[in-house]
């Protein structure tokens, strides 16, 4: 599989990192010698493998479902590069 | 008097608790050799001296009345990755520009618990991505150690460069260092210097710059096994925090350093033995198992098949891991915002700018593989051959190898700016290929200097243990360092 110039602009939308026209045949090369690298992988049986999801044995702790922790919106915002009365202010997303 | 940075943390502990000097004046000494030393080696990204110079003297009242912790006045750098309170916290990234955590990480709560002072935050590969430390926002470290009859710039390894170039160049007692592929052990391996990624969910995750969850370890690095040992032990321990920590007491690392191998079986996976390997990195590695072999260890051959998937595994794994841990930075929360006619376009254009290319690369591949229609063939595809890593070492393991040895990294420190691995973005992966496969597996693994290249640049070897054993680790690897017998202290330029 070797992804094309349309599939580096559909994967830059996805992950929300603008692609100038300039860098799509950079990043076309650079993303198919990384999936060339990993093709590799289809060579190996794995038929009846589970595939990982802890690489510890262990089952996740749960705790009773209340809330334990908060109260302090300025320190969530304290970073944020605009807030306003402790919001985080974006652009205007619904007219 | 002698010059107190260049004691071992443990000859400083001694000091300290002897009142032979003052934490003051140890943390004044290591002030000072960052002041004369940063502008040319780059370790630290920031310099918290008042705040240092606060714990120094909040240390020496304890030290004074005959209290304190196990790192009571011993200075420390600190991976700017880790969430110091109130402190530059950017994991070397354009994009968290003039983040200050509100919070303090786990990691770092436990090292000032137990008395530490904290000098500054270290210098990385940006987000903790390369093995070389030059996707740093901050620009490369310079590895403190240069060829003989060469003032040609050599890169520390990393990510955790800052942490290892600092450790060896003396600007710092010890440091935090993190691991998700190779990142403690492989600029450890190029500066002559000590570093342990412990078992997965041995040290807290919370309050780390996330990278790579599943594989994502906190460790030290240290310019002696017994300094390692005695900085992992602070560090460990089980926090409710972390879903993945792991509530299992944690044992005096230290007491184990001298325990020697006598009786336990070394494997020597022959799959590790790669084309085209220097012969410099054989030599060291036959130099290794007749040491163990002296001490009285057995030493016995061993297959993991599955060894050579293991990196473009990861090459999946991690960077999907990335690219969802990632989404985070938008603009909107913390660090960087670029103006937008639209929310959408105030993403793209902030991601764009505040993330590095090594790291949007990652990202873009990270999104490509979890994308629909791919998600099998690459990603579930990834998470099946981890289990077959992961089931290699459990055979191993199973059948009475207590360790496995093998060379730390392919070979010594490159030049800055190397126009190969500049071109090949996999050539730079490569550098992992001994370490990468430690955190599929999520076990124990520690490098330790073993020997130097002819050109005089120090070569470290691996050790990995079964889960939850470092303390086998701990002591094999002094096994090591006490053979080779080696000052690995680089000539100062700086």
């Amino acid at each position: 599989m070797s992804v094309d110039a349309a599939t580096v602009k559909r994967i830059g939308r996805l992950a929300r990192i603008r692609i100038e026209e300039g860098e799509v045949e950079t990043y076309r090369n650079e993303l198919n010698t990384i999936l060339g690298f990993v093709e590799q992988l289809g060579e190996v049986d794995v038929s009846g493998v589970e595939p990982m999801t802890s690489v510890m044995p262990m089952t996740l702790r749960r705790r009773e479902d209340k809330v334990t922790d908060g109260g302090y919106p300025e320190k969530i915002v304290a970073n944020a590069p605009l807030t306003e009365d402790n919001f985080f202010m974006v652009p205007k997303v619904v007219e | 008097m002698t010059d107190l940075t260049r004691l071992t943390l443990a000859a400083a502990r001694a000091g300290l608790k002897a009142r032979e000097f003052t934490s003051s004046e140890l943390t004044g000494a290591y002030l000072s050799a960052i002041e004369g030393g940063n502008a040319k080696l780059n370790a630290y990204v920031a310099v918290t001296a008042e705040q240092a110079s606060a714990q120094a003297k909040a240390s020496d009242a304890k030290l004074a009345a005959g209290q304190g912790g196990p790192l009571e006045g011993i200075p420390l750098g600190i991976k700017d990755l880790f969430a110091t309170k109130g402190v530059h916290t950017q994991a070397a990234s354009h994009i968290l520009d003039s983040f200050k955590p509100e919070y303090e990480s786990s990691v770092t709560s436990n090292l000032w618990r137990d008395g530490a002072v904290m000098l500054g935050k270290l210098n990385m590969d940006e987000f903790a991505m390369g093995s070389s430390n030059e996707t740093s926002y901050y620009g490369p470290v310079i590895n403190p150690w240069r060829a003989n009859n060469s003032n040609a710039q050599l890169v520390p390894g990393g990510s955790s460069g800052g942490s290892a170039a600092a450790v060896s160049s003396w600007l710092c007692a010890a440091a935090t260092a993190t691991d998700t592929g190779g990142s403690i052990r492989q600029p450890a391996a190029l500066t002559g210097t000590v570093g342990i990624k412990p078992t997965y969910g041995r040290c807290s995750r919370w309050g780390v710059v996330a990278f790579a969850s599943s594989l994502d370890q906190a460790g030290p690095i240290a310019r002696t096994v017994e300094d390692a040992a005695i900085m992992m032990t602070s560090m460990s321990g089980f926090d409710p925090k972390d879903s993945t920590s792991v509530d299992l007491a944690v044992p005096d690392f230290a007491a184990a350093v001298e325990r020697g191998v006598k009786g336990l079986v070394i494997g020597i996976p022959r799959e590790y033995r790669m084309d085209g390997m220097p012969a410099e990195i054989e030599a060291l590695w036959q130099q290794g198992i007749a040491w163990l072999k002296a001490e009285g260890a057995t030493v016995r051959d061993i297959s993991l098949p599955h060894t050579k998937y293991a990196l473009p595994a990861y090459y999946i794994v991690a960077p999907a891991e990335a690219s969802s841990n990632l989404a985070r930075y938008d603009g909107v929360k913390y660090g960087l915002r670029d103006t937008g006619k639209d929310i959408t376009d105030l993403y793209e254009l902030t991601r764009a700018d505040g993330f590095g290319r090594e790291v949007k690369r990652r990202i873009m591949i990270g999104t490509y593989v979890l994308s629909a229609g791919y998600y099998d063939a690459y990603y579930v595809q990834a998470q099946k051959v981890r289990t077959l890593i992961k089931r290699d070492f459990e055979i191993v393991f199973n059948d009475g190898v207590d360790a496995i040895l093998t060379p730390a990294t392919p070979s010594a420190a490159f030049g800055i700016g190397d126009e190969d691995m500049k071109a090949d973005p996999v050539k730079m992966y490569l550098n992992d290929v001994f370490t990468v496969t430690v955190n599929m597996a999520g076990l124990p693994g520690i490098a330790v200097p073993a020997g130097k290249d002819g050109a005089g640049l120090p070569l470290g070897l691996q050790l990995i243990g079964k889960p939850f054993d470092e303390e086998t680790l701990f002591a094999a690897g002094r096994v090591i360092e006490r053979s080779a017998g080696i000052d690995f202290s680089p000539d100062k330029w700086w």
